[in-house]
C-alpha cells in the first residue's frame, strides 16, 4: 500500500492510455494570453473585484496573521495582569473581555482562516488546476471573514466585546446574566465569519474531488489533499452544530425563546453539547491541514518519499470519524454518570492512535531519508517536541479522574497551547517558510529565521511548561487576581517573562518574512527540488498557475522535468484562446476527464453581497429586528444576481482539450461543479437540521424540565394543515424533476401554498414560543422549514425565468438541477420535521 | 506512608505552603488521582524522551527501514498497549472514588454569584447553614450535593477530590474525604462572571461529627 512504485513497464502502459499531448507553442505567448484573461483588475479596484485563489488565499493568510498579532497583544495584556498576584493593570470587566477575545480571535479569526487561506492558495496548484471551484465564493468568504472580524474588533475598542469566555457557556451568556450587546457580538460576529468556513469547506471538497489532474487517482493524490478532504468533511459536519447553537442562543437573547432557561424547560447543557460537538472536531480541523503540510514538507526535507502513505490516509479517515465521538471529554465534570464517561474517555484515548501513526510515519520518513536542516525543518522539529508533549497531556486529560482535578485549571491552558502552537503554529511556520519562494519568487535572507525559531521555542516552553504545574497547584483559568496564593507568583511571573520572549520571537519571524519580501534575491524555480506539481510553474506563481494543465504523464515526476512541457502548452487546455477562464473538470473516482468549466471573471458582487449581509448583522446587533428583516431583501436580490452570473451565454460549443479529446462545457455537463457544490452544502444543511432535532431530542429525553403548556399539534386543523403542506412539497419535488417552464411555475405555486399553510399554522395553531422550550424549538424547526421553502420558491422562479429567456434546452440545463436537489431536500426535511413534531406531541 | 512519597517531590518543587495543590492530597480520593498523575508523568516523560531520541537518530545516514515497523509497530501496537493500560487504570480509579451507598455523610453546597451556601443536617434533624465555610467530618467519606442558584459554577477542593460543576436545574453529587481534621481551601473553578476569582471557600474537617455548635458559629 505504501510507497507505491510502478515498474517501468507498468508506468509506460498506464501512460500510453494518457491524453495525447498538445503541440508545443511559444511559452511567452501563452503566458501573455493567460495573464490577460486571468489577471486581477488594476489598482485598488482590482483588490475589490479579485476572485483569484492565489490573491485571496494570500489575503486570507495575511489577514489571519494580523489577527494573530492582535490576539498575541491581548495575550501579553493577560500575562502582564497575571505577573503579580494583585495585578491592578486591568479591571476585571476588561480582563474578562480580553481573555474571551484572545481565545475567540485565535480560534475563529486566526487558525481557521489561516488554514482556509493555505488550502485555497495551495490546493489548485497541487492538484494541477487553475483556480478553486467557486472563485466568487472564495471572495465572498473572505469579505464575510473580514467584516465579521472587524465587528468583533470594533466591539473590543468600544469596550463592549464578548466577556463570557470563548465557549460562551449559558446561562452566564444569557440575557439575564450578560446584559448589553457583548454576547451578541460574539454570536452574530462568529456566525457571520463562519459563512467563510462553510464556503471554504464546500469549495475545498469540490475542488479536491472534481479538479484533480486527469489520472490523479484519489489513492495517489498528494497527502495534503487527503488531509484537506478530511478537514473539509469535518467542517461541513462540525460547524453546523455551532451555528445551530449560536442561532438558538441569539434567539433566546433577542426574543426570549427559552432554550437554555431551566425555569421554562431548557437546559444549559444543551449549549455545551452543541458547542463541543463543534469544538472538539474543531481541534482536528485545525490540526489536519497542519499535519497535511508536514506530510508534504518532511519527505522533501529528507530527500525521500513519505513512509506509509496508505497508513497515513487511514489515520486521517480514522481521525475524522473519531473526532466526532469525543466532545464529552470537555464535559467530564458536568455530572454525567461515570460509565457513560468511560465511553468518551475510551474514544478520547483512542484518537491518540491515528495521531501516533502519523507521528511515527514522519519519524520513519526521517530514518528512511537524510534530513537537511533548512529553516522549515527547524519548525518541524519544534512541532515534534511541542506537539508530542501536548498530545501526551491530552491523553492525561482524557483520563476521567485526572480530568476532574486538572479541568478548568492552568494545566488545560498549558495543554491547549502545546497542541495548538505545537500542532498548528509550528507547522504553519514550516509551511510559510517552505512555500514562500513560490509566493514571492525570492529567496530569504539567512540567519534571522533561525534565530526567530530559537527565540520562539524557548519563549514558548518557558511560558507554558511550568503552567502545567501552576494548574496542578490549583490555579483556575480565567482569574485576574490571586491575592491569597503567593505560591503561584513565581510560576506566573516566569510565564509572563517568557511570554514576552515568545512575542519577540514571533515579531522576529514577521520581520524575517518582511525582509524576504522586500530584500530577498531572485530564487530559482523549484528551489527544494520537490516532486509535486505546485513547483512545476514559474515563480512567483502566475495567476493562472499552469499555461497548460498537467495530465498523468506529468505526475509524480521531479517538478523541474515538468515545468517546460506545461509552460509550452503540451498539457490540456493550453492558453486562453476563447478569452475566458477555463479549467478541466474530472470525475471524483479515477479522475477521468469529464468537462470544461468556465469560471467567472473579476467582480465586485462578493463584496456587495457580504456588505449586505453585514448590514443585516449590524441591524440585529442594534436590536432593530424589523428593519433587519427588510435588510434581507437586498441580500436575496444580490443572490439572484449572483445566480444570473452563472447563466449560460456565449459560445456553448464543446472544447478540444487535447488532440482528439473533445469535452462539453459545464452548462451541458452531466454533473457540474455547482451541482457537486450544492450537494456538499446540503450535507452541512442536513447537519444543521440534525443539530436542531438533536436539541429537541435532548430536551425531551435528558432534561427534566417543567411540563409544557397545551400544544396545538394534536388537533385536527393542525393535522390537516400539515397534510396539505406535505402533499404540496412532495408534489413540488415531483414537479422539479420536469425540465419545462410549466413544471417550474407549478413549483412556485406549490411552494407558495405550502408556505401560506405554514404561516397560518404558525400564527393560529402554535403556542407562544416564549412559554416553553418545546414551543420555542418547534418555532425554530418551523422557521427552518419556512426558510427552505422560500429559497425553493425563489429557485423555481429562477428556473421558470431561465425557461422564459430560452436559457434551458435539451442540452443546456441551467439552474434546473440545483432546484431539483434543493426541492427534494426541502420536502424531505419538512416531512421529517412534521413526523417528529407530531410524534413528540403524541408521546 | 504512601502519601509521603507523593508529597516529597511536591515539597521540593513548590515549598510546603500549597493549600490548593492537587499534588498535596489529604484524603483517599485526591491521593488516588495524584497516584495516577505521577504514573502518567513518568510515562509521558519516557515517551517524550523516546521520541526525541528516535528523531535524533533520524539524522544518521539513510537506513533501510520497514514502513510497517513505524506505522503498525509503533503507531498502532505500541500506542494501543500503552493507552489501554492507562485507560484501564483511569477507569479503575474513577470507579473507586465514585459516591456509593454506604455510611457517607451528605452535605449540601449551593453556589451563587459569588459565594457558596453550605448546609448539613444534624442527627436531631435540624439543618446547619453556613456561608463560604463547609463543615465535614474527618476520616469519613462525604458526599456533597451540588446545586446552583444562577449560572454554572464548579466546586473544587483540590486536596480532597476532583471538581464537580454546579449547574442550574441539576443536582450533582461528588465524594470527598479528609483523613485528618483541619482546614482545606476550595474555590469555584468554572468561570462565572465578575467576581469569579474571589469565589473562594474553606472546608473544615472535624474529628467529632456533628461538630460542637460553638465550633461552627459564624
Amino acid at each position: 500500500m505504501s510507497d507505491t512504485t510502478f515498474t517501468a513497464a507498468e508506468q509506460e502502459s498506464s501512460r500510453s492510455t494518457d491524453i495525447p499531448r498538445n503541440p508545443p507553442q511559444r511559452a511567452l505567448r501563452l503566458h501573455r494570453e493567460l495573464s490577460r484573461v486571468w489577471a486581477n483588475d488594476k489598482g485598488i479596484w482590482g483588490q475589490i473585484t479579485a476572485v483569484s485563489h492565489s490573491t485571496l488565499g494570500l489575503r486570507f493568510m495575511a489577514t489571519a496573521f494580523v489577527f494573530f498579532a492582535i490576539g498575541g497583544i491581548l495575550s501579553m495584556l493577560i500575562r502582564a495582569q497575571l505577573a503579580t498576584h494583585n495585578g491592578a493593570f486591568l479591571d476585571t470587566e476588561i480582563y474578562n473581555q480580553i481573555f474571551t477575545m484572545h481565545g475567540s480571535i485565535m480560534m475563529f479569526l486566526f487558525a481557521i482562516p489561516m488554514l482556509e487561506g493555505l488550502a485555497i492558495w495551495l490546493l489548485p496548484k497541487l492538484l494541477g488546476t487553475r483556480d478553486m471551484a467557486f472563485p466568487r465564493l472564495t471572495a465572498l468568504g473572505y469579505w464575510c471573514y473580514l467584516f465579521g472580524g472587524l465587528i468583533m474588533l470594533t466591539a473590543l475598542l468600544f469596550g463592549v466585546a464578548p466577556r463570557d469566555g470563548w465557549f460562551m457557556y449559558t446561562p452566564l451568556s444569557s440575557a439575564a446574566h450578560s446584559p448589553g450587546i457583548n454576547a451578541d457580538v460574539w454570536l452574530l460576529g462568529v456566525t457571520f465569519v463562519e459563512i467563510s468556513a462553510i464556503a471554504a469547506a464546500v469549495e475545498i471538497t469540490v475542488t479536491i474531488l472534481r479538479q484533480r489532474a486527469p489520472g490523479m487517482k484519489l489513492t495517489e493524490m498528494p497527502l495534503f489533499a487527503w488531509y484537506m478532504l478530511g478537514t473539509s468533511a469535518m467542517m461541513l459536519v462540525g460547524f453546523p452544530p455551532l451555528i445551530a447553537g449560536s442561532i438558538l442562543l441569539e434567539l433566546e437573547r433577542a426574543f426570549d425563546w427559552p432554550f437554555f432557561d431551566v425555569a421554562r424547560g431548557g437546559d444549559p447543557l444543551l449549549w455545551q453539547h452543541l458547542f463541543w460537538l463543534f469544538g472538539h472536531p474543531e481541534v482536528y480541523i485545525i490540526f489536519l491541514p497542519a499535519a497535511g503540510a508536514m506530510s508534504m514538507i518532511i519527505p522533501v526535507m529528507c530527500r525521500t518519499k513519505i513512509l506509509g502513505y496508505g497508513a497515513i490516509v487511514a489515520a486521517v479517515l480514522g481521525l475524522v470519524f473519531l473526532s466526532f465521538g469525543l466532545w464529552v471529554h470537555h464535559m467530564f465534570t458536568v455530572g454525567i454518570p461515570h460509565m457513560a464517561l468511560a465511553f468518551f474517555s475510551a474514544a478520547s484515548v483512542l484518537v491518540a492512535v491515528p495521531t501516533a501513526v502519523q507521528v511515527f510515519a514522519w519519524i520513519g520518513t526521517m530514518w528512511k531519508g537524510q534530513p537537511q536542516l533548512h529553516l522549515p525543518m527547524y519548525h518541524i522539529l519544534g512541532f515534534f517536541l511541542t506537539f508530542v508533549m501536548g498530545g501526551l497531556t491530552g491523553v492525561m486529560l482524557a483520563i476521567v479522574p485526572f480530568n476532574w482535578q486538572a479541568h478548568d485549571t492552568a494545566f488545560v491552558t498549558a495543554h491547549l497551547h502545546y497542541v495548538l502552537i505545537g500542532g498548528f503554529v509550528f507547522p504553519m511556520m514550516a509551511a510559510v517558510t517552505y512555500w514562500m519562494p513560490l509566493i514571492t519568487g525570492k529567496s530569504r535572507i539567512k540567519g534571522l529565521g533561525e534565530t526567530a525559531f530559537w527565540v520562539i521555542l524557548i519563549g514558548f516552553h518557558g511560558t507554558f511548561f511550568i503552567m502545567h504545574l501552576t494548574g496542578l497547584l490549583g490555579m483556575p483559568r480565567r482569574v485576574d487576581v490571586y491575592p491569597d496564593n503567593p505560591e503561584w507568583v513565581w510560576l506566573n511571573l516566569t510565564s509572563s517573562v517568557f511570554g514576552f520572549v515568545l512575542t519577540i520571537g514571533f515579531a522576529m519571524f514577521a520581520l524575517d518574512l518582511l525582509l524576504h519580501i522586500t530584500l530577498g534575491k531572485r530564487e530559482k524555480r523549484d528551489p527544494w527540488e520537490a516532486p509535486t506539481l505546485e513547483w512545476a510553474m514559474p515563480i512567483p506563481s502566475p495567476n493562472y498557475n499552469y499555461a497548460s494543465l498537467p495530465t498523468l504523464q506529468h505526475l509524480d515526476r521531479p517538478a523541474r522535468d515538468v515545468i517546460m512541457p506545461l509552460a509550452r502548452g503540451e498539457g490540456t487546455l493550453p492558453g486562453a484562446p476563447r478569452n475566458r477562464r477555463e479549467l478541466l473538470v474530472t470525475r471524483a473516482i479515477g479522475a477521468a476527464p469529464d468537462h470544461v468549466a468556465i469560471l467567472p471573471g473579476n467582480t465586485a458582487l462578493p463584496l456587495v453581497l457580504s456588505a449586505s449581509i453585514c448590514a443585516f448583522v449590524l441591524l440585529m446587533l442594534a436590536s432593530l429586528y424589523l428593519v433587519a428583516a427588510f435588510a434581507l431583501i437586498p441580500v436575496a436580490a444580490f443572490i439572484w444576481l449572483w445566480a444570473r452570473g452563472m447563466a449560460p451565454e456565449g459560445d456553448l460549443a464543446p472544447v478540444e482539450v487535447a488532440p482528439g479529446t473533445t469535452l462539453p462545457i459545464h452548462h451541458r455537463a452531466r454533473q457540474s461543479l455547482a451541482q457537486s457544490g450544492l450537494n456538499a452544502l446540503l450535507v452541512a444543511d442536513g447537519t444543521l437540521f440534525a443539530s436542531l432535532i438533536f436539541g429537541l431530542a435532548f430536551l425531551s429525553v435528558v432534561t427534566q424540565g417543567p411540563a409544557p403548556g397545551i400544544a396545538g399539534a394534536e388537533n385536527l386543523a393542525t393535522l390537516i394543515g400539515m397534510g396539505i403542506m406535505a402533499v404540496a412539497l412532495i408534489s413540488a419535488a415531483w414537479a422539479s424533476t420536469g425540465a419545462t417552464r410549466g413544471a417550474a411555475m407549478l413549483g412556485v405555486a406549490l411552494n407558495g401554498v405550502a408556505l401560506i399553510v405554514l404561516v397560518w399554522l404558525t400564527l393560529t395553531q402554535m403556542d407562544d414560543p416564549t412559554l416553553h422550550t418545546r414551543d420555542a424549538l418547534r418555532a425554530v424547526v418551523a422557521g427552518y422549514v419556512a426558510l427552505h421553502m422560500i429559497v425553493a420558491t425563489g429557485m423555481a422562479a429562477f428556473v421558470a425565468n431561465q425557461h422564459a429567456r430560452g436559457e434551458i434546452d435539451g442540452l443546456t440545463r441551467g439552474a434546473h438541477p440545483g432546484w431539483r436537489a434543493w426541492q427534494g431536500f426541502t420536502a424531505a426535511t419538512a416531512v421529517l420535521a412534521m413526523i417528529i413534531l407530531t410524534a413528540q406531541v403524541l408521546a | 506512608m504512601k502519601r509521603a512519597v507523593f508529597l516529597a517531590p511536591t515539597l521540593l518543587v513548590a515549598g510546603c505552603d500549597t493549600p490548593l495543590s492537587a499534588l498535596a492530597p489529604a484524603g483517599p480520593v485526591a491521593t488516588d488521582i495524584a497516584w495516577l498523575w505521577w504514573v502518567m508523568l513518568v510515562g509521558a516523560g519516557l515517551i517524550t524522551a523516546m521520541v526525541v531520541v528516535l528523531i535524533a537518530l533520524g539524522f544518521r545516514r539513510p537506513s533501510e527501514t520497514r514502513p510497517r515497523v513505524w506505522t503498525h509497530g509503533m503507531g498502532l501496537w505500541f500506542s494501543m498497549v500503552v493507552l489501554t493500560l492507562l485507560l484501564g487504570a483511569g477507569l479503575w480509579v474513577g470507579e473507586r472514588i465514585q459516591p456509593r451507598n454506604d455510611d457517607a455523610v451528605t452535605v449540601r453546597a449551593h453556589a451563587f454569584q459569588w459565594g457558596w451556601a453550605f448546609a448539613y443536617e444534624t442527627p436531631d434533624g435540624s439543618v446547619v447553614e453556613t456561608t463560604d465555610l463547609l463543615h465535614i467530618p474527618a476520616g469519613r467519606p462525604v458526599d456533597v450535593l451540588i446545586t446552583s442558584q444562577d449560572v454554572i459554577h464548579s466546586f473544587w477542593v483540590p486536596r480532597l477530590a476532583g471538581k464537580m460543576d454546579a449547574i442550574p436545574g441539576r443536582t450533582n453529587r461528588t465524594r470527598l474525604q479528609a483523613d485528618m481534621p483541619g482546614t482545606y481551601e476550595g474555590l469555584c473553578a468554572e468561570f462565572c462572571g465578575l467576581d469569579h476569582a474571589g469565589m473562594r471557600f474553606s472546608v473544615q474537617a472535624h474529628a467529632d461529627w456533628p461538630p460542637d455548635p460553638s465550633e461552627t458559629e459564624q
